[in-house]
């Protein structure tokens, strides 16, 4: 724990010192800093709206939402409902992969299988709504009805694959995080 | 820049609107519970935000860097090279789709093949090379190590059927 505490402020020392880099920048017009500026500021405001109502969203999950219901949806007695569920889930997860983590450990702390909550991540990319409808309309429908229809079976196949390994070397995901 | 809104902004408002109808809904069955809910959330949230900052760090430094060399080196005409190229690079980086989109559709634009257009958004997505100290936080190193493999696994072979039905990929 005492390790922990220090890391995370070695954390917040490195972020100021970036911070004070990116203002820097602007004061004396290093051009590559502004590009980095504009990068940060891309994925700061995401950030900044989405991880607030995000865990928010998680922290009424974990007191509200009993143990047995994720385990009869997600758990491994659920039969194939679950990767339909942890893909369902995944398309509507606003965030991507950011909320999909802290999600995906809540659920398996509720219950859920490995295989599911590996669905769950991996497909929380690849089948964002609003992201594939961006892609179908730059790059294509029939790339990303191709991407999307190929790929969840793969998911799937490899979440099962995986589960089977952590199962038999009795992983444990951490918990209290 | 119209797809741009679309994409972000209602997404991000259907978010707040699911967190408020959660939070009327469980103020009405209970007070107690819905204060702990929010309680919980925020101490989580406190207490991985370092790991989050570190990766915003880190995504801001490696997408500067890799926006340019993206448009320069994935335009090459050798098939095998610029997959694996853009293997590499989007399994490192991750971005938003709102960047990642347009700037596909510029290589695509330049007669950049499909096949490794697929390489570079595939891997983008699936594989995250830059959201390891958030992953492993959540997932454990051996589960965001195996998770990763597999999911780079998945991205060959998805690219190299991709580059078989486009005709691209041909023996």
């Amino acid at each position: 724990m005492k390790k922990n505490n220090k890391n995370h402020k070695l954390d917040y020392g490195i972020f100021i010192v970036f911070i004070l880099f990116l203002l820097g920048s602007q004061l004396f017009k290093f051009d590559m800093g502004k590009v980095i500026t504009d990068n940060f500021l891309i994925f700061a405001r995401d950030m900044l709206l989405i991880l607030p109502p995000a865990f928010i969203i998680i922290g009424l999950f974990e007191i509200w939402v009993s143990r047995e219901k994720i385990e009869n949806s997600f758990g491994s007695a659920s039969g194939i409902k679950r990767y339909i569920y942890a893909i369902l889930l995944a398309a509507t997860t606003v965030g991507g992969t950011f909320v999909a983590f802290p999600v995906a450990n809540s659920l398996y702390h509720k219950g859920a299988d490995y295989s599911s909550v590996f669905t769950y991540i991996t497909s929380a990319s690849l089948v964002m709504i609003p992201m594939s409808i961006m892609e179908a309309s730059i790059i294509g429908l029939e790339f990303t009805i191709l991407r999307i229809g190929l790929s969840l079976p793969l998911v799937v196949i490899s979440s099962i694959m995986l589960n089977k390994i952590f199962v038999k070397i009795k992983y444990d995901l951490p918990a209290d995080v | 820049m119209k797809i741009k809104l679309i994409g972000e902004g209602e997404t991000m408002q259907y978010l707040y609107i699911v967190m408020v109808v959660l939070l009327i809904i469980s103020l009405i069955l209970d007070r107690t519970k819905t204060w702990k809910s929010i309680q919980r959330g925020f101490k989580k949230l406190m207490k991985i935000l370092p790991n989050y900052l570190k990766i915003l760090v880190l995504l801001a430094l490696v997408m500067s860097f890799s926006e340019d060399f993206i448009v320069e080196y994935l335009g090459t005409q050798n098939i095998l090279l610029g997959g694996l190229l853009g293997l590499i690079i989007g399994s490192i980086t991750m971005m938003p789709g709102f960047i990642a989109y347009p700037l596909a559709g510029v290589l695509l634009a330049r007669g950049v093949s499909y096949t490794v257009i697929a390489a570079f958004v595939i891997s983008l997505k699936m594989v995250g090379v830059v959201t390891y100290p958030l992953e492993k936080e959540y997932m454990g190193v051996k589960g965001t190590l195996y998770r990763n493999i597999a999911s780079l696994i998945i991205t060959v072979i998805l690219t190299f059927m991709i580059g078989l039905y486009y005709g691209e990929v041909l023996f």
